[in-house]
């Protein structure tokens, strides 16, 4: 079953083009890694899928949601996003983040001490998070994804300004949410660790140059 | 949708109580530009209660401009932008308690700012405190009206500078009918359509940003 499906899919920025006539279906259940030169569009191709861009023409849907009228915003309830930048609200904890978002979405609160010991941010969780380093931040929004459930993942650069241990809990949750039957979509400039099995989308210039398992 | 509100006025002043941006330095602010309005106007006390409404309500404006931009910039990142979209609250929602939330502060600020003016500007005890309700209903429009323009000048590179280019000529009614209205009641002039603009003013922005903040979101 398809999860998404763009069909001709332009968006622009001003008069320059992200993405230009892109067509791509995308399968329940499978993990897919989007490559490309940097500004190639792998990032605007993950904002599209979360609902985040506004296609300038073609069509596409993702979870049954029509990208084209206001039912995106309903989408982004639905996805897990984890940004190159992803950061909540510098001023407050983790564990204030987590339940401003939880509660805000309707997801579990009760899952938030489980999720922030499952990224090893328990002994963090109550301080702020501006004093948290970049790669203690980004656990929080694994954290947060972990609280949301979402049925599609959507990662970009999942792997960045994490370490070895780090890096190894991305690989973890991501099987976990293979495991689980949600659709993974992820951004990457190198070789993704071994035990990741990816169906491969080369963008280059806005445009999919070719899909291969 | 008022659970919503309430989260969204709640988050906001936790993280401006975490920061005490508004403490420490927006409230200092006010009463020291209202200091330094009672010198440049003079030593004579009755010529500083007569331009005490319109001074007052200035330095309120300021102060509100430096609320707006603090509120704007705490979402101002784009990856704290898009953890926040992402959410996909109900913008009506957001709008509203950004709006509770920053009420709640321009009417602290704006209540130890009147009881400076008695002191500073010789405005007489009870006056200050008879205008009490007007300055709630200015600090509602200046709080509706702020998360509009604040809004739309954090989608731009020089949200410092282009907020008050925006704002302020849009403050303009809210400054007059506050100004008037206090002056009314100072002088016991008329009251009623000055406090009748600003409601009106307040309605507009209300209906205006519930419809409206999702299209500025996007």
């Amino acid at each position: 079953m398809a999860v998404a499906s763009l069909g001709d899919v332009v968006v622009t920025t001003g008069s320059f083009p992200l993405l230009s006539g892109v067509n791509l279906t995308l399968e329940s259940g499978t993990t897919y890694v989007i490559t490309g030169p940097n500004g190639a569009g792998k990032t605007s191709l993950l904002r599209l899928l979360a609902g985040l861009e506004t296609p300038s023409r073609g069509s596409g849907s993702v979870l049954g949601f029509d990208l084209c009228s206001a039912q995106r915003r309903e989408l982004r309830r639905h996805v897990g996003w984890l940004g190159h930048e992803t950061s909540f609200y510098a001023d407050l904890s983790p564990v204030e983040n987590l339940q401003f978002a939880a509660r805000t979405t309707g997801a579990d609160v009760e899952l938030i001490p489980s999720a922030l010991e499952r990224v090893g941010l328990t002994h963090r969780a109550k301080v702020p998070l501006k004093s948290l380093s970049a790669g203690q931040q980004r656990r929080v929004s694994l954290a947060w994804l972990l609280v949301r459930r979402p049925q599609l993942w959507l990662m970009d650069e999942p792997f960045a300004s994490l370490d070895d241990e780090g890096r190894a809990l991305v690989s973890e949750l991501i099987a976990a949410a293979q495991a689980s039957g949600a659709t993974v979509v992820l951004t990457s400039h190198g070789a993704l660790p071994a035990e990741i099995e990816a169906t491969s989308i080369v963008i280059v210039g806005g445009r999919i140059d070719e899909v291969a398992s | 949708m008022i659970r919503l509100i309430l989260l969204v006025a709640q988050k906001d002043l936790r993280i401006e109580r975490r920061s005490r941006v508004l403490l420490w330095q927006v409230a200092p602010f006010g009463l020291m530009t209202l200091l330094l309005c009672g010198l440049a106007v003079g030593p004579n006390a009755s010529t500083q209660a007569k331009l005490a409404p319109g001074l007052f309500y200035i330095v309120v404006m300021l102060v509100a401009l430096l609320v707006i931009n603090r509120t704007s910039q705490v979402e101002s990142s784009r990856g704290t932008a898009t953890s926040v979209q992402i959410l996909g609250i109900d913008p009506g929602a957001v709008f509203l308690g950004k709006a509770l939330a920053m009420f709640i502060q321009l009417s602290i600020v704006g209540v130890a700012l009147l009881a400076g003016t008695t002191v500073l500007l010789h405005v007489p005890l009870d006056a200050a405190f008879v205008t009490l309700p007007v300055l709630l209903l200015a600090s509602a429009t200046l709080s509706m009206a702020g998360v509009l323009y604040g809004r739309i000048a954090a989608s731009s590179a020089n949200a410092g500078t282009l907020l008050p280019a925006l704002a302020l000529p849009a403050f303009a009614p809210i400054l007059i009918a506050g100004e008037r209205s206090f002056s009314s009641l100072i002088t016991a002039g008329p009251l009623a359509r000055w406090v009748g603009l600003l409601g009106l003013a307040s309605a507009t922005y209300a209906c205006v940003g519930v419809l409206l903040y999702g299209a500025l979101e996007e």
